[in-house]
């Protein structure tokens, strides 16, 4: 009958595993066996040593032990199976100092998963952290299933320490010398208690926990893959092969060059099967923890979008259409079936789901393939579809002449103290400082260009610009799925910079910093201009003055690309820290936690169904810190920025000011010196 | 139901700086883009639904030129099976009657169902549909909104004074001239294009149609363009001055002062 169990059990397991495997076989393709060394280690991180799960301290201190009982017990898990087929089995290495030492470890382990469950069912039944709760849009509550499973967790800690508590409560009646356990553990406390029992009672308490525990153990075992704890055995796969490159956006259809795309013959994901076997692994894992849509900027203002759920969803519709009996059902499309358009076109993309992600999910790529698809089919808002227009016809989103690209390098003030380059052949430079197309043309985001402008010649930077060879970054267009007019904007611009002949790169346009470095080819080595003005302001080459206005108490807002994306968050602080005098404070969410502003690009042009603005947010957050003036770094946050500070009425206690503005304001300068 | 979409590609006027030319004859033409009409294009949409609820095939025709050929890809790109290029040295200089004529001839020479033009085109006068369906005898109702097929004829809905709408039984074939609003027209891009890039456009010329000189070209017009001007500004007419920001505050003052808000 011992090996009854287990065999059932683990016959019944790789049913299950083979029926979920099967959507794997039908999905598109996703290469991840390379660069074996970085996947080992950031698996050791990030599964092993549980990286990401103390952002969320209680939860995450919690789940650690967890996990780590979770770890020591599974080697006594294996052998209490064992022991039902030979009694006198010993797993291999864990005989004598070692196995004593082991069970101790196990011991406390049990008993601290044990708390650990109880005080996760307390929080999930009493607290209800906001996180976990359901909205009726999506279904029912999942309270059940996690406390069904802590349950379960708890059976086999309770009935693996009443295993050893009635075992050495047996011997020490029985005048025997007993297996020591330790002290307080759960199996030390029982013992003690059992003491007074009769021994046939003691007998059978042990044959009884055993079978318990062997029936919870598979019953536990094969339960995971039905639901959410399907993440205990698909998070290791998950992290090893996670995504190694930040900023990116998946290729199209991996293995299909950018010259071949002709002949694919449909773009991004219309169906279940369309998504990535990595993506669907995604979906298996996911441990419904709620924190991406904790601090997913769409989700907090009210738009249609629940990262969270994007998943969830997936996860729901794969099991109904891959069911355990029975044949898969034919494939629907998810758009209009699982997910809304404006779901799809809510997201930022702003990358803070991802970066909370304990298991380190892909959300950003799903977003753009399912765009993809919906360009595909020519299901695009009507908001996008101008701008989107005028970015194949005219190389900017605003359908403005190609040669008024340069204008705002001819505002007369500046023109006097400042002569920007054009690199059209007959100039030449050393440096691109590459503006694109709402620094060129937005007349407030002009003066962030001006100021870009005087901050490079101020650094001795030999630089220029593309004037009308430069078109859009083409940046939201890949993100909003429109790959082929990113391309052709993408191979435009590789040719200008190319024929321009300049050997670095700078902007101050975090999406065009993010487009040029991670989506283009071939070109020089790129940064932004506050790395610029770091390096700058070090080496001596830009001084700094007294703060002009001593009552600004200043924040400074990451913008996602330049930050989450880009993992540039040091240098902007440093150049405010190097300003004499500054008052700077942080947001309780700032660097790899910023809160998006409310998108760039074509994000301006769409239309969303929300509450309220992101920018509202921010800006209310930044009042909280006790700043009255935002620094950003972004003309898209600038953008976004002064009309939440409009829209919440807060004109008179918050400005927000680039950072390029406000270190020209600082610089020293010998005219300035002069007078 | 086959249908017929008549199209034209015409300078985009959400991005162009439209300026006169120095000869005050024209506007000047060097940096425009142009697109396909944005009334057509709502038309080629309704078109693609109607077939996809009823079945048929739509054919998109123009009058033009080799470089309104783009436009005809574009909207085959959108689902249009066909695209026919009309084009002629002889019908250069027409007048509306004289584009109405041609495209008569060429209505004539197929076998439609229902025949859709925008309501207006951007640099147009919004004749050409009217005069097409009188000329083919056919029933025309303009400025429509709203298609629903029945048995042999259309139940249509047009816009009418103040946002009203009225519906209107009409027997097939005939002639509509298509609101913008009436639909979503489905997105397309380069790829879109690139898909058709191969698809061949047959081209149309005065004689293919049975056409005589005397009806078409600057010969036939009747009426003729006598000059291009920037109206004068005149009373009643105030230009705010002032960057962005002061002319949105005087333009909620304008409004205030009106009682248009309070």
């Amino acid at each position: 009958m011992f090996s009854i169990i287990p065999l059932l059990g683990i016959a019944c397991f790789a049913y299950i595993i083979a029926k979920r495997i099967a959507p794997l076989l039908r999905s598109a393709p996703d290469f991840r066996l390379d660069q074996l060394w970085v996947r080992l280690t950031r698996s050791l991180k990030f599964w092993l040593g549980q990286w990401k799960q103390p952002r969320y301290l209680v939860a995450g201190v919690l789940h650690i032990i967890i996990f780590v009982g979770f770890l020591v017990l599974s080697v006594r898990s294996v052998s209490l199976v064992a022991l039902g087929v030979s009694e006198r089995f010993v797993m291999p290495g864990f005989s004598g100092e070692a196995g004593s030492f082991y069970n101790v470890v196990k011991d406390y382990a049990a008993t601290l998963v044990f708390l650990c469950v109880v005080i996760a069912a307390i929080r999930r039944v009493v607290f209800k952290p906001a996180r976990y709760a359901v909205p009726a849009r999506y279904g029912k509550d999942h309270t059940a299933e996690a406390v069904f499973v802590l349950a379960l967790i708890a059976i086999l800690m309770a009935s693996e320490s009443l295993f050893e508590a009635s075992s050495a409560a047996f011997a020490t009646v029985q005048g025997q010398t007993a297996a020591s356990l330790a002290p307080l553990s759960i199996a030390w406390a029982s013992k003690n208690v059992l003491l007074s029992f009769p021994r046939p009672l003691l007998q059978q308490l042990h044959l009884g926990a055993y079978l318990i525990h062997e029936l919870t153990f598979f019953t536990f075992l094969c339960f995971l893959p039905l639901g959410k704890h399907f993440h205990v055995i698909t998070s290791l796969f998950n992290v090893y092969f996670a995504k190694l490159q930040r900023g990116t956006v998946k290729p199209v259809k991996w293995g299909v060059a950018d010259e071949h795309l002709d002949q694919v013959k449909s773009f991004g994901v219309k169906k279940f099967e369309d998504f990535t076997w990595k993506h669907m692994l995604d979906f298996y894992s996911c441990a419904d923890c709620g924190r991406c849509s904790d601090q997913c900027p769409a989700n907090a203002v009210g738009r249609p979008l629940s990262p969270r759920f994007i998943t969830i969803k997936a996860r729901e519709y794969g099991f109904r259409h891959y069911p355990l009996f029975g044949n898969s059902k034919a494939s629907e499309p998810l758009i209009g079936g699982i997910y809304s358009e404006d779901e799809i076109w809510s997201c930022t993309t702003c990358g803070a789901c991802e970066e909370e992600c304990p298991i380190l999910m892909e959300y950003v790529d799903k977003i753009v393939d399912l765009r993809r698809g919906m360009i595909d089919d020519g299901n695009v808002p009507q908001s996008l579809q101008k701008p989107l227009k005028s970015l194949e016809s005219r190389g900017n989103p605003y359908g403005k002449l190609e040669k008024k690209k340069a204008e705002w390098t001819k505002a007369k003030e500046f023109q006097q103290t400042c002569n920007v380059k054009v690199l059209d052949g007959k100039n030449s430079a050393e440096t691109l400082y590459f503006v694109d197309s709402i620094t060129s043309y937005d007349d407030r985001m002009q003066a962030i260009g001006r100021a870009t402008a005087r901050i490079l010649s101020d650094a001795g930077e030999d630089f220029g610009i593309l004037g009308a060879a430069e078109k859009d970054s083409g940046h939201e267009v890949r993100r909003f799925g429109e790959e082929m007019l990113f391309q052709s904007l993408r191979d435009h611009n590789q040719d200008a910079i190319k024929a321009s002949g300049v050997r670095r790169i700078v902007s101050a346009d975090p999406h065009a910093c993010n487009a040029l470095k991670n989506d283009y080819k071939d070109v020089p080595p790129v940064e932004h201009i506050s790395q610029v003005i770091a390096r700058s302001v070090k080496t001596g080459k830009i001084k700094l003055k007294q703060s002009e206005n001593e009552n600004a108490v200043y924040t400074y807002h990451d913008p996602c690309y330049l930050g989450r994306h880009n993992q540039i968050y040091d240098e902007p602080r440093a150049v405010l820290d190097a300003i004499p005098g500054l008052k700077r404070v942080e947001m309780s969410r700032s660097k790899d936690r910023s809160f998006c502003c409310g998108g760039g690009g074509l994000m301006l042009f769409y239309e969303p169904k929300e509450d309220q603005r992101m920018g509202v947010l921010r800006v209310k957050m930044a009042a909280e810190a006790g700043a009255n003036a935002i620094v950003t770094a972004c003309p898209f946050c600038m953008a976004n920025m002064e009309d939440a500070i409009k829209v919440a009425g807060f004109e008179e206690k918050m400005t927000v000011i680039d950072l390029a503005e406000l270190v020209d304001k600082h610089i020293v300068r010998e005219s300035s010196n002069a007078m | 139901m086959e249908i017929l979409v008549c199209v034209r590609r015409v300078p985009d006027t959400s991005e162009n700086e439209i300026q006169l030319n120095s000869a005050g004859n024209d506007i000047e033409r060097d940096d425009l883009v142009y697109s396909v009409n944005e009334w057509d294009n709502y038309a080629v949409e309704e078109a693609i639904q109607i077939v996809d609820r009823v079945g048929g095939n739509v054919t998109v025709a123009t009058v033009g030129g080799e470089d309104d050929e783009e436009i005809l890809r574009r909207e085959m790109a959108m689902g249009a099976k066909h695209g026919v290029l009309i084009s002629d040295e002889a019908f250069n200089g027409s007048d509306g009657r004289g584009y109405a004529t041609i495209l008569a001839a060429f209505v004539k020479k197929g076998k439609y169902d229902l025949v859709l033009t925008g309501v207006q085109a951007e640099a147009g006068e919004a004749q050409v549909g009217g005069m097409m369906a009188a000329m083919l005898d056919y029933p025309f109702a303009s400025l429509v909104n709203s298609i629903e097929v029945l048995d042999g004829k259309l139940k249509v809905s047009r816009e009418i004074e103040g946002g009203n709408k009225e519906m209107n039984e009409i027997d097939l074939p005939c002639v509509l001239s298509i609101q913008t609003g009436i639909n979503e027209p489905r997105y397309v891009g380069i790829r879109g294009i690139r898909q058709v890039a191969s698809v061949e456009i047959p081209s149309y010329g005065a004689s293919d149609l049975g056409l005589d000189a005397s009806v078409i070209g600057e010969a036939a017009a009747k009426v003729k363009r006598v000059d291009y001007f920037v109206p004068a500004m005149t009373k009643g007419a105030e230009m705010l001055q002032g960057d962005r920001e002061e002319i949105a505050g005087k333009v909620v003052d304008l409004i205030k002062a009106k009682g248009g808000l309070k």
